[in-house]
């Protein structure tokens, strides 16, 4: 009885503490990517105070509603203009940033991102494609989806040898079937009319939230949303497959078959927000270094607190592109122009922890 | 329990080991002796499933608790967490470790006074921490068949003693079959039942340790001269007579 009771308080000290440490930091990411979305919804040329904002979107989940102190103009740009593309960047950005902590630990790499698939070359080409045969709206992303998911299947095929697919042949294929597609990008590119679809791809691969209304935002964040749960139910598993290759499998974990679930997950959400929103790199590859930095590298943990971030992040780089000039920055451009410093600073941080000790 | 049955393992056109029998129960302990090279890690590896044979077969349960002799630099999880990834057949393909899991975990870092390891991080433990880390996500497997790839490798003196007492309590407790390679002869003279030395490709010599491995052997196993002598009348050691500079005997 003592001795039980004694385990039970030692288990309890250690693991609660971590729990709670842990919760903590994860409500506060949660509370910053709320704040950003407020201040998402406020910020553009035509501004609304914090306060209003708050008041037409509670007024549209409360069951009473409010008493309307407001324009019908400001009501109209805040839930129909803003929100739908606040919540597409929000989810977009978790959704990446998810997926390059998830296949930064199955590689064991922490240069990867979500683009190593060749899913988003892939997705490029489908969608360059569509718009040089003068297809949009819902042909667009069908085809850009399924190119992706094309792209994924051909790498899958390509690495398998015997029935097995080690890491690094996985990365070398993905980085053979990307350069394939992105020739044929650019070779849409050179057919397309220099006039007409040849920019109209180019601001496309850019990548853009401009397009996302609510019929979008809805078709596009359930999928985004149902590809993360699976990585995020996966989390433990993660942290067994980061382990290597034999002890994972001496430990009973079926490598070969939880890799490709996971890489399905990947490409489902890549594939999504590819087509959807173009090309958005970097959020993939920095985001989880950073929140590893914050939360340390439990996938657990890594996991939820990457889409929390990542989140906050592209909505804070969509809030930049469209306010900072008049004319919208491609995003693209602008998670690239932030990110590559944001990285090699953290790169060099490491370093000097890693020399410090 | 575990064993091979004229089982060889290849390399391309070149046989690492050939011919091998092998069968171990529970309440028995094995020590494989060879020199670098020999294959002694081929064979583990070959024991544990992870190598295919290229002839011959292999009996072994589902679940086996396996040390690995080089453990990686880039786990950076708590030691407690590493542990508890030894519960993983029991965890479903979506779950997370429970409250009893972690208490699993803790309790085979205990039985291998590897608490203190606990909260820390294994990728900066030393070898020999680590080794003993290690241990105890095998034993919290629950797994019957333990192999171990030169467990002692990396640990000092008061710890090869620890690592031999935990592996001694398991084999008294009849349940588990133990399997591990060394290159410390006296390791396997002090817990092993029996002992298979790896002379070539197709020649091993497997018997009980205390009759298979005499001095005569051993010199041939590993190409110098070695002693076995009686030390404070209960002790028996294994003295391999190094040579120095000249080629003489140091007296």
């Amino acid at each position: 009885m003592t001795v039980s009771s004694a385990a039970d308080s030692r288990d309890g000290v250690t693991a609660h503490a971590a729990a709670t440490n842990r919760s903590w930091l994860l409500v506060a990411m949660a509370a910053a990517l709320v704040a950003m979305m407020v201040v998402a919804l406020c910020a553009g040329r035509f501004s609304v105070t914090p306060g209003t904002a708050l008041r037409i979107v509670a007024a549209q989940i409360l069951p009473g509603g409010l008493e309307a102190d407001w324009s019908s103009l400001q009501e109209r740009i805040v839930l129909l203009v803003r929100m739908p593309r606040v919540l597409m960047a929000a989810a977009c950005g978790a959704g990446l940033a998810l997926c390059g902590a998830a296949l930064q630990g199955v590689f064991r790499n922490p240069l990867v991102s979500p683009h190593i698939l060749g899913v988003s070359s892939g997705a490029s080409l489908g969608g360059a494609v569509a718009i040089l045969l003068g297809v949009s709206g819902a042909g667009l992303v069908g085809l850009s989806f399924l190119a992706g998911a094309a792209a994924l299947l051909l790498v899958g095929l390509l690495a398998r040898i015997d029935g097995r697919s080690g890491v690094v042949t996985v990365v070398l294929t993905g980085v053979v079937v990307s350069a394939l597609f992105s020739a044929l990008v650019s070779m849409a590119q050179f057919l397309a009319d220099p006039d007409s679809s040849l920019p109209a791809i180019v601001f496309w691969l850019m990548g853009s939230f401009a397009a996302a209304g609510w019929r979008q935002t809805l078709l596009a964040a359930p999928v985004i949303l149902a590809g993360g749960l699976v990585i995020w139910a996966m989390r433990f598993r993660i942290n067994l497959l980061s382990l290597g290759e034999d002890d994972a499998r001496m430990l009973g974990v079926r490598v070969e078959r939880d890799r490709w679930l996971i890489f399905a997950a990947v490409a489902l959400v890549e594939a999504t927000v590819v087509s959807f929103s173009g090309v958005i790199g970097w959020v993939g590859l920095v985001v989880p270094h950073f929140a590893r930095l914050l939360v340390g590298s439990d996938h657990r943990i890594l996991i939820p607190a990457s889409a929390l971030m990542g989140g906050a992040y592209l909505l804070l780089i969509d809030t930049i592109a469209r306010t900072a000039t008049t004319a919208e920055i491609p995003l693209g451009v602008l998670t690239a122009i932030v990110g590559a410093p944001i990285f090699a600073l953290l790169l060099r941080q490491r370093q000097k922890q890693e020399m410090g000790e | 329990m575990i064993g091979l049955n004229g089982a060889g393992v290849r390399r391309g056109e070149r046989w690492i080991f050939r011919h091998l029998d092998l069968q171990l129960g529970p309440g028995r302990c094995l020590a494989v002796l060879g020199p670098n090279g020999r294959g002694k890690t081929t064979l583990i590896r070959a024991l544990a499933g992870l190598l295919p044979l290229a002839e011959g077969e292999r009996s072994a349960p589902q679940e086996i608790g396996y040390v690995a002799q080089s453990i990686g630099d880039s786990v950076p999880y708590r030691c407690l967490d590493v542990v508890v990834m030894g519960r993983a057949r029991r965890i479903g393909l979506f779950g997370s470790p429970s409250r009893a899991d972690y208490r699993a975990a803790e309790d085979a870092l205990a039985q291998v006074d590897g608490l203190r390891f606990a909260d820390r991080f294994f990728n900066r433990l030393s070898g020999g921490e680590r080794q003993i880390v290690m241990l105890a996500r095998a034993l919290v497997t629950g797994a019957e068949v333990l192999i171990l790839d030169e467990p002692a490798s990396a640990l000092d003196l008061a710890n090869q003693a620890l690592l031999l007492s935990v592996l001694h309590q398991l084999r008294a407790d009849g349940r588990h079959a133990i399997l591990f390679s060394t290159h410390l002869p006296q390791h396997a003279l002090c817990i092993a039942d029996e002992a298979l030395l790896m002379l070539g490709v197709e020649e091993h010599l497997q018997g009980a340790a205390d009759t298979v491995m005499t001095e005569a052997n051993l010199a041939r196993l590993y190409g110098i001269p070695i002693h076995r002598a009686r030390v404070a009348g209960t002790v028996e050691a294994v003295v391999p007579v190094f040579l120095d500079g000249v080629g003489t005997a140091r007296s």
